[in-house]
């Protein structure tokens, strides 16, 4: 075990990368499938040995290829990356069974093998971008996992997810090169790529050289808020979560963009927020704006939605939202609210987009009116639903009101009072537009086409239970969201420069 | 093209030397310009010519589409299992130090090696994205 223990950061990419090049050999959707399974059981244990190593005895650094950091490339694991490390691999292996028979439902039997193999690419990519510790390195995981996505999504069974990947495409490497250009000028300034070494040298540029690292701050927030599909940037985002096949729906609803929003906060409170004064910025302030405008616009796009899948997905701009709020008020509480509803908001957005799965495996449909009094033939579905939705809105008694909470606390310290009822009225939008699902479900009559669904498979069926309990436990106990959280955002708000 | 004489013989005599400067590109990548990459490139461009002035039935006969498949993970799997391997020595991942006694030497071995890895993938890339290209509306 001491021999795996310090290789564990590049175990943690490696395995998933080494699983996605056998997929490509394996050939037969089954095996892909079982090498995938076996990969995403593997992966919490080593991003929870990660976690436990970090909580005990601080940051984790590992020399790639041995050769030193700043030199080298580095891999970094603080608390916050840890966090969300755990947050990917523990989503991975709660939805993995779920997509046996939705992918086998949806995809070519002769494409399966590559679709597994294009997952675990995606998954590669995604916890690359979470545990290095190089600006290039970030932007290269960024492609990987981009690529893979693309692919997932043009995957699905509608000819306009074709369309979708490619509006993604176009968006997601515009994002991409204003990125790596943002990345470029910090090299220009500085000469060196590792992001702990570009903090500390930016805190020492000269006051003239002032305009390039704003100019730096801009590109990259902008490229970065286009692959987290901040206000107004999201515009790529409904089309390819309605249309990916439904399983990929699930995991980028619940990863991806979590880890895009990691990478922000990289940037504004590792990076330039050590080196510069962002407060004498107006970063927060255009953070927050965009922030509400989503929390509202999105909100109440949802709420005309007929397509569940695209509700679905506008809500997630708006949940979106409430977590950029948390980044934009960059206090304590505040910080807290949004990376814990980071994980809160994975959990509820793939417990619902499973029980969406699960409707569209058995009926075919994700259209409201065809819903017709499917609570009572698919009971179970649609309570994992109704509890993540409560989620959602943000009831007492779930973990969307903790993070809830944590924003108004932070909103408040900040002495922006005037937020609080903001988070209130666009929590009861999306009481609007659950609710709507909800009435449909249970109140209305079973159609001819509803009245024969049932509950799904039992390996369809734990994992948007098991993600729905999630839901309400972490609104009970909140030792490893908030807490987590809390710490992680302490060491943030601290290093921030005054 | 059955009977264009010059062209036929011309292909076959030019074919091998592709093949040598491919790997030539190859070898020398790591201290002038070049590389796997470059070096996968010509190597898929022997099958382009083939296909061009043979056809596309003698183009699949050297490089078949299982083939073509089995390249791409193929030289993921190498540059991947180099990396593995200086973790099995006991070293970092992707320490190339592990290959030989001298690290010098050891480093110069596994950029070559990964560079392998680069140039099968992209040969097999190259391949299959021509193959799709050409067999496209057939």
């Amino acid at each position: 075990m001491n021999a795996v223990l310090p290789h564990l950061p590049a175990l943690q990419v490696v395995v998933p990368l080494i699983g996605a090049i056998l997929a490509a050999f394996l050939r037969r959707g089954n095996f892909a499938f079982t090498l995938t399974l076996a990969v995403s059981a593997i992966l919490p244990f080593i991003s929870g040995a990660l976690l436990w190593q970090v909580l005990t005895g601080g940051p984790i650094s590992y020399a790639m290829g041995g050769w030193a950091p700043p030199i080298g490339i580095e891999y970094r694991v603080d608390l916050l990356s840890a966090f969300v490390l755990m947050l990917i691999s523990v989503v991975g292996v709660v939805i993995i069974p779920f997509a046996h028979r939705s992918v086998a439902s949806e995809i070519d039997a002769s494409k399966q093998a590559w679709f597994y193999c294009m997952y675990l690419l995606c998954l590669t990519g995604l916890l690359g971008i979470t545990i290095t510790g190089d600006a290039f390195n970030a932007f290269v995981f960024l492609e990987v996992s981009s690529l893979a996505t693309y692919v997932l999504i043009a995957m699905g069974r509608d000819r306009r997810a074709l369309l979708a990947a490619f509006q993604y495409l176009i968006i997601g490497t515009i994002g991409a090169t204003l990125y790596v250009i943002g990345v470029g000028f910090l090299y220009l300034l500085t000469g060196s790529l590792n992001m702990v070494d570009v903090a500390q040298r930016l805190a020492a540029v000269e006051p003239d050289q002032m305009r390039t690292v704003i100019t730096a701050l801009a590109f990259i927030t902008v490229g970065v808020s286009l692959k987290l599909a901040l206000f107004p940037l999201h515009v790529w985002l409904p089309n390819a979560y309605a249309y990916a096949p439904s399983w990929v729906t699930v995991f980028l609803a619940a990863t991806a963009t979590k880890v895009a929003i990691y990478l922000l906060v990289r940037y504004l409170f590792s990076i330039f927020g050590v080196a510069v004064n962002l407060q004498a910025l107006p970063v927060g302030e255009i953070i927050i704006a965009l922030s509400l405008a989503a929390m509202f616009i999105a909100s109440f796009v949802a709420v005309f939605e007929t397509n569940l899948k695209r509700m679905l997905a506008y809500s997630s701009v708006a949940q979106i939202g409430y977590i950029t709020l948390g980044i934009g008020l960059a206090n304590q509480a505040g910080l807290t609210g949004g990376l814990v509803h980071i994980v809160n908001h994975a959990f509820m957005k793939a417990a619902l987009f499973l029980a969406l799965g699960a409707i569209v495996y058995r009926i075919g449909s994700a259209r409201l009116g065809d819903l017709a009094g499917i609570g009572r033939k698919m009971p179970l579905t649609m309570a994992a639903f109704a509890v993540a939705g409560l989620g959602l809105i943000g009831t007492p008694g779930t973990s969307g009101f903790i993070s809830k909470w944590f924003l108004a606390i932070g909103a408040l310290d900040r002495g922006w009072w005037i937020l609080v009822p903001a988070i209130m009225a666009s929590s009861m939008i999306a009481f609007v537009y659950v609710g709507r699902v909800l009435e449909m479900a249970y109140l209305r009559e079973p159609s001819a086409e509803t009245a024969r669904a049932s509950d799904p498979p039992l390996s369809m069926l734990l994992p948007m239970l098991v993600l729905a309990a999630a839901t309400v436990y972490f609104g009970f106990d909140t030792e490893w969201t908030a807490g987590i959280a809390g710490k992680a955002s302490q060491a943030l708000v601290q290093g921030l420069a005054r | 093209m059955k009977f264009d004489l010059i062209l036929r013989i011309g292909t076959k005599l030019i074919l091998p030397f592709v093949l040598v400067f491919a790997f030539y590109i190859h070898f020398h990548g790591d201290y002038r310009p070049g590389g796997g990459f470059q070096g996968g490139v010509i190597a898929a461009g022997t099958v382009f010519l083939v296909a061009i002035t043979f056809g596309l039935a003698a183009a699949k006969r050297i490089a078949p589409n299982w083939l073509v498949e089995f390249m791409v993970p193929l030289g993921v799997l190498i540059f991947a299992g180099a990396g593995v391997a200086g973790l099995l020595m006991g070293k970092n991942y992707l320490d190339y130090s592990v290959f030989s006694a001298n690290s010098a030497t050891g480093h110069e071995l596994g950029i070559l090696i990964v560079e392998l890895g680069v140039l099968i993938t992209v040969a097999g890339t190259m391949t299959a994205l021509f193959y799709a290209f050409v067999e496209r509306g057939r």
